[in-house]
């Protein structure tokens, strides 16, 4: 009860409004909410592409943080989303993002300024690569997303 | 410390609010967290001014103690903001099940995010000394959270520690330039004029030579050449009982400071082991299991000076009787023990090897001497015992 008040305030807030470069794919129910992004410079890793990202609220939200990744659709679809490279981003579509850890949460963040972060982390990247241990991590993980020890050692990218 | 505002600010610990932490209605309040609005939402903010109303920052709080763990270091909810939520605004928000509880306590250990659980109450701690080992290896007492100060109880610790505070550093000069006054006791420093004092305390008037009363010295003004009035050689008796109990003090204090003094000393020596060690190995040929025996003896020498320094300050506070003679017998053996264990630890590398069978034995009798004189005072204190014809400073407790 307490997430649904607040997501259905956020998602009129959207409907009326949204920032450019981010639009809102699925929002039929109020546990799981799909977002298009695209980085809007030329930034010559992203230029063409759509991402899509994946949404997950507990009734904690928002005192407790989205479940956010990536998510991919085929090429072969009306709406292909492949998964972006970034430092930070796992081929899975995993995040590493200190924002999204319980620590770096804080409940005044909203779907929007989420998107807008990943938004502005693709946008200021230029490395075309993926975490060191991708295949690793990809093959065996198996955790939610939350329990993953992440460090945030690298405040760069 | 310099520039303490700047620095507490910094590390998000700046004065919360101006005066008392409370909530406020503020009409076209909306909060961040749920959106909700309306005139008549209760809201809370730190300095920082970051507004959220208080069901909002309950569940917010609520789910970093219950869920993430956290207790004194909780942040501000809002974007980017640091600011710890300090102990003030959790009393007013947090929730009855929520507060801390009697039975735990942090570890005070610097870096340690530890809790010990305890079951003694406060009502308990004259009887009891609840010297508590936190996981981080830390041994505090769990009444006042100071370092393990067996066998004295927490009142007298707190006593003690106020009185030295006092007395120690300035009591030595105290007692060799000034002079009580014969009526009120106030320490005075005469620092000129003439033999014609008036306490500034009680308005005392007497003379410094004789310190009996002036108004006995009639018109004699600059020296006194009276012989012994009864009031004078009252006022030099009390004079003389607050001297004595001036250097009981001492004794006891100089005791405390000493063993203090020496553990830290040993403690210096402790750090030096690990090179001793290495080269003992070197030089005697000894294995590295072979030679942890210079470890043990450090850590009980740092123990029993521990426990030495309290009896010390547990001393002074109590009357003589033959409790107390079996007190002192007790802290005398292990006194002897500590120091020539000391002693033997203080020799050369190559000696050491030598001694290790002495060094072993020792340790052994100072852990077992340190034992018998901290249970048998414990039994003591828990009995009520020391409880009879004490010290007025016991009766407080």
């Amino acid at each position: 009860m307490f997430a649904s008040k607040r997501l259905s305030k956020e998602l009129l807030k959207m409907q009326d409004h949204v920032p450019p470069g981010i639009s809102i794919a699925k929002s039929d129910n109020l546990e799981e909410w799909q977002m298009d992004i695209k980085v809007l410079d030329d930034n010559p890793i992203y230029k063409g592409d759509t991402y899509r990202l994946k949404f997950t609220f507990s009734n904690k939200y928002p005192i407790e943080p989205p479940e956010v990744q990536f998510i991919e659709l085929p090429t072969t679809s009306d709406t292909p989303r492949p998964i972006p490279m970034h430092p930070h981003i796992y081929s899975n579509g995993i995040i590493c993002l200190d924002l999204l850890s319980s620590s770096g949460w804080s409940p005044v963040q909203t779907v929007e300024s989420v998107c807008m972060s990943i938004q502005s982390m693709l946008t200021a990247n230029s490395r075309n690569e993926r975490p060191p241990g991708d295949s690793e991590f990809v093959a065996y993980n198996r955790r939610r997303i939350r329990d993953i020890p992440f460090v945030y050692e690298d405040d760069n990218v | 410390m310099e520039h303490e505002d700047e620095t507490l600010e910094e590390a998000g610990l700046g004065r919360s609010s101006q005066g008392t932490a409370r909530t406020e209605v503020i009409p076209g309040f909306m909060c961040d967290i749920c959106c909700d609005e309306g005139d008549d939402l209760v809201s809370y903010a730190m300095r920082c001014g970051h507004r959220f109303c208080v069901g909002c920052y309950r569940q917010y709080l609520g789910q970093k103690i219950k869920e993430e763990g956290e207790a004194a270091r909780i942040e501000c909810p809002g974007e980017n903001c640091h600011r710890i939520v300090d102990s003030k605004s959790l009393d007013l928000l947090v929730t009855e099940d929520l507060q801390e509880r009697d039975n735990l306590r942090w570890c005070p250990a610097p870096e340690c995010e530890y809790a010990v659980d305890c079951s003694v109450k406060a009502r308990d701690l004259r009887r009891i000394v609840p010297t508590v080992r936190c996981r981080c290896g830390h041994e505090f007492c769990f009444g006042c959270t100071l370092n393990d100060h067996q066998p004295t109880p927490c009142t007298l610790v707190k006593m003690w520690l106020q009185k030295c505070e006092d007395d120690s550093e300035t009591a030595n000069w105290i007692s060799a330039n000034t002079k009580e006054c014969p009526k009120c006791q106030s320490t005075i420093e005469k620092n000129g004029g003439c033999n014609h004092m008036t306490c500034r305390k009680c308005k005392h008037e007497f003379c410094w030579m004789c310190m009996g009363l002036w108004s006995e010295h009639g018109t004699s003004w600059y020296n006194c050449n009276r012989y012994e009035e009864k009031s004078g050689s009252d006022a030099r008796g009390a004079q003389a009982k607050s001297r004595a109990s001036l250097e009981r003090y001492l004794h006891y204090y100089n005791r405390y400071a000493n063993h203090e003094q020496s553990a830290k000393l040993d403690k210096d020596l402790y750090l030096k082991t690990e090179k001793k060690m290495t080269s003992l190995q070197s030089a005697s040929g000894l294995s590295w299991i072979e030679v942890q025996f210079l470890d043990t003896a450090s850590q009980a020498l740092q123990q029993c000076r521990q426990t030495l320094k309290w009896t010390y300050a547990f001393a002074f506070y109590l009357a003589r009787n033959n409790l107390t003679e079996i007190f002192e017998d007790n802290q005398k053996d292990l006194e002897m023990a500590v120091e020539s264990l000391s002693e033997m630890f203080e020799k050369p590398v190559p000696e050491l090897a030598e001694l290790k069978v002495d060094i072993l034995d020792k340790t052994a009798y100072c852990n077992k001497r340190r034992v018998i004189l901290l249970s048998d005072t414990a039994e003591n204190l828990k009995n009520g015992e020391w409880m009879n014809g004490v010290f007025p400073g016991l009766l407080l407790l």
